[in-house]
């Protein structure tokens, strides 16, 4: 990374962002799921058994981690937009590491309960 | 005084245009010695045609700005001390402008940029009235206050990605600019000035990435302002009287 981007607030820009695609990609899938239970129980079921596969449980690891990541960044940027500043320099810098904290938190709670 | 435990400095600029290349020139380490002093020093004795730009020396006219190890900065203001890594200089000129020569920029899209914004403060008194008077405690003059002394030196222009990538964004200094007017009880065309920060690449293009505000050599926050307009146009101008 360029000197110039590596600080707190861009590195919370792009996890902004990524963790948007990233979402992006998903819910494609999950419209599919949703739309598989309208067409019957065994079509929604055979999906199912794909998503107990390791990997697709990874990938949903993964997903609540990044979900958790995106609406605490999403937060960050509507109280940078919305609410004044408490300090002029500071755009929010003290939200973002709770914010990655929490993602983290709600990585190891999903974690807890597939295991 | 050594830098990087020598007592010479190893400086790489950027020589040419955008095909040029970078060059590299040894100088003497000294004691509070500033950026502008090494290129000074570089130009004087070892390279007279290397162009660069510069006029106060001491932190006002924002003419010096250049690239200084991969960061915009203000160099007259900027001690070696502070930055050079392993005795290493690597000097370039500003970044998303045109490049004239060596480490000079035209800075005539920045400027443009400002007029673009309704940044040009429209009076609307004569000299024969009074001096309108104007309460600094008021919180839209605390707020123009607070970012009225940039000085032009277009580093968060090329601080920001978002100029990178979008040719019309207008800019944290153009918006910052426009922030003030907005806040300027004298301003006789303050709603103009919101429609034009408001429009196509405006304040709406700014993606709180934080760079111009992070690297703002007299610690303005642009990104602050950029938000206020944001506010603003959402909500209506701020009252200001």
């Amino acid at each position: 990374m360029q000197p110039l981007r590596s600080h707190e607030s861009y590195l919370a820009f792009l996890g902004h962002r990524l963790s948007g695609l990233a979402l992006a990609v998903f819910l494609p899938f999950h419209f599919l799921a949703l739309g598989l239970a309208l067409e019957g129980a065994e079509t929604l079921d055979s999906f199912l058994v794909f998503a107990e596969l390791p990997l697709v449980k990874v990938a949903e690891w993964g997903l609540v981690t990044l979900l958790t990541l995106h609406l605490c960044f999403g937060i960050r940027v509507l109280a940078l937009e919305f609410t004044r500043w408490p300090l002029r320099s500071d755009p929010r810098l003290r939200w973002i590491f709770p914010g990655t904290l929490a993602a983290v938190a709600a990585g190891v709670a999903f974690y807890a309960q597939v295991v | 005084m050594t830098t990087g435990g020598s007592d010479e400095l190893t400086v790489r600029i950027w020589r040419g245009r955008d095909d040029g290349c970078f060059q590299t020139y040894r100088v003497p380490a000294r004691a509070n010695q500033t950026v502008l002093d090494v290129v000074t020093e570089v130009q004087r004795h070892q390279e007279p045609a290397l162009a660069y730009r510069f006029a106060c020396r001491v932190g006002v006219c924002g003419s010096c700005a250049m690239t200084v190890n991969g960061r915009p900065r203000w160099t007259c203001r900027t001690h070696v001390r502070s930055i050079a890594q392993e005795g290493t200089l690597t000097l370039e000129p500003l970044r998303n402008l045109p490049r004239i020569k060596d480490l000079a920029c035209d800075l005539t899209p920045f400027f443009e940029k400002w007029q673009k914004a309704g940044g040009r403060h429209l009076g609307t008194a004569s000299r024969e009235d009074p001096p309108q008077a104007v309460d600094p405690q008021s919180r839209a003059r605390l707020v123009a206050s607070a970012a009225i002394e940039c000085i032009n030196c277009a580093v968060c222009y090329s601080a920001c990605d978002v100029v990178a990538w979008d040719a019309d964004y207008l800019g944290p200094a153009a918006l910052n600019r426009a922030w003030t007017l907005v806040n300027d009880a004298r301003h006789g065309a303050r709603d103009d000035t919101l429609d034009r920060a408001f429009s196509s690449g405006g304040c709406t293009s700014c993606h709180s990435q934080g760079n111009c505000t992070r690297h703002c050599p007299v610690g303005l926050s642009p990104s602050e302002s950029i938000a206020g307009l944001k506010r603003a146009a959402l909500f209506g101008a701020p009252k200001v009287s």
